[in-house]
């Protein structure tokens, strides 16, 4: 989405009652937040809505990005705050041989994350539960659409964060396709832009 | 690393490599791996330690197959080479582009100032001609060029003063790169 540099458009101030909408958004979108939202949306602070290429919403506190927004679809958080709250979000991991493909913006395709490097939803190495869908159901899968921040193998840090394109349950029974959608990535447009 | 729910530990911090500005275990797939290396021995000696020590390296290098890392290395020392060479680019650009002040007449006592080139020193020139507008208290705007680009221009024979005030308040631009001329020919629309 952010493959080529960005030019921010001019920055607006969002009104208390939309930035009162924004607040509830975030929290419906990803309950675990909660306990932080304060931290990272003080109800006091005015929030910046910054227009970017292609319809594209970008909330910032102080020059500092949050979440952005394509039209009217779901929020999703910029990379520097999923590095500081990384637990709040469902997470997925890709192996190593993949990293290098994701940090030049192609766009993720499953056997990055169903092989023996990557971590779905349900994986036996993972006892800590720490990747897939926290809140049980059919296993933790998660369906198509849903917002998840991509992690790699051996790292700490989050490098990806976008919309599935492929249940997971499907992607462990089809091992190939594309399995997100082009999203946000360590060291793209939005990552570079400064917005002081 | 450890996971745990409370909540004093968060938000964590995350520190972001000076060069490249990633988080330091992306630097090698930056393309400037060198720099970000010597940046972060300097700045996290501890950090410097844990991501480039043999062990780590050993490790990294053993999670993928032989073909592959071929292919991995191949593709780095491209990108390597790449980003260098833009660098390179924007530095040599950099000292050889100019600055133009022109001072134009515009009404026999009239004149308006333009100010070409300064994009290539990396500055938006929409705010700097606000900043200019606000300086000297006049109308300052961006117009296009009809050669294609566009330039500042600013009411008033200011040519001097924009001078004074582009050397002092930008440090990038080296004052020779700045140049005065003065254009005579009359401007048809005012």
């Amino acid at each position: 989405m952010f493959k080529k540099d960005i030019t921010p458009g001019p920055k607006t101030k969002v009104k208390s009652s939309a930035q009162r909408g924004i607040r509830q958004k975030v929290l419906d979108q990803y309950p675990q937040l909660e306990p932080y939202i304060d931290d990272i949306m003080p109800k006091k602070e005015q929030l910046d809505l910054v227009k970017l290429p292609d319809r594209i919403a970008l909330y910032a506190l102080s020059a500092v990005p949050l979440f952005f927004q394509h039209m009217d679809d779901p929020l999703l958080p910029h990379l520097t705050l999923i590095h500081r709250y990384p637990h709040c979000f469902t997470r997925l991991r890709i192996d190593r041989g993949a990293i290098r493909f994701v940090l030049s913006g192609a766009s993720l395709m499953v056997p990055g994350l169903t092989s023996a490097g990557g971590r779905l939803p349900g994986n036996a190495d993972d006892t800590e539960g720490r990747y897939g869908g926290k809140d049980g159901g059919d296993g933790g899968e998660l369906d198509a659409g849903e917002v998840v921040v991509i992690e790699a193998e051996g790292k700490e840090n989050a490098c990806f964060v976008g919309v599935l394109k492929m249940g997971t349950g499907e992607m462990k029974r089809v091992r190939k396709g594309q399995a997100l959608e082009g999203g946000h990535y360590l060291g793209d447009g939005l990552w570079q832009l400064n917005l002081a | 690393m450890a996971e745990a729910s409370s909540s004093s530990e968060f938000p964590k911090k995350v520190v972001y490599c000076g060069v490249c500005s990633l988080p330091p275990e992306y630097c090698e797939f930056g393309g400037t791996v060198k720099k970000c290396e010597e940046w972060l021995e300097q700045n996290h000696p501890a950090m410097h330690e844990k991501l480039y020590s043999q062990e780590a390296i050993e490790q990294n290098l053993s999670a993928l197959s032989l073909d592959a890392q071929k292919r991995a290395e191949k593709d780095a020392q491209k990108k390597a080479a790449k980003a260098a060479s833009a660098e390179a680019k924007a530095q040599e650009q950099r000292a050889t582009s100019k600055v133009l002040i022109k001072r134009i007449e515009r009404n026999k006592r009239k004149y308006v100032t333009a100010v070409q080139g300064l994009e290539q020193f990396g500055l938006d020139i929409k705010k700097v001609a606000k900043d200019f507008g606000k300086k000297f208290a006049t109308g300052s705007s961006v117009t296009k060029v009809p050669g294609g680009g566009e330039e500042i221009t600013v009411q008033g024979d200011l040519s001097d003063d924009i001078l004074d005030y582009l050397t002092e308040t930008y440090s990038d631009i080296p004052e020779d790169n700045v140049e005065c001329i003065e254009d005579k020919k009359k401007k048809a629309a005012g």
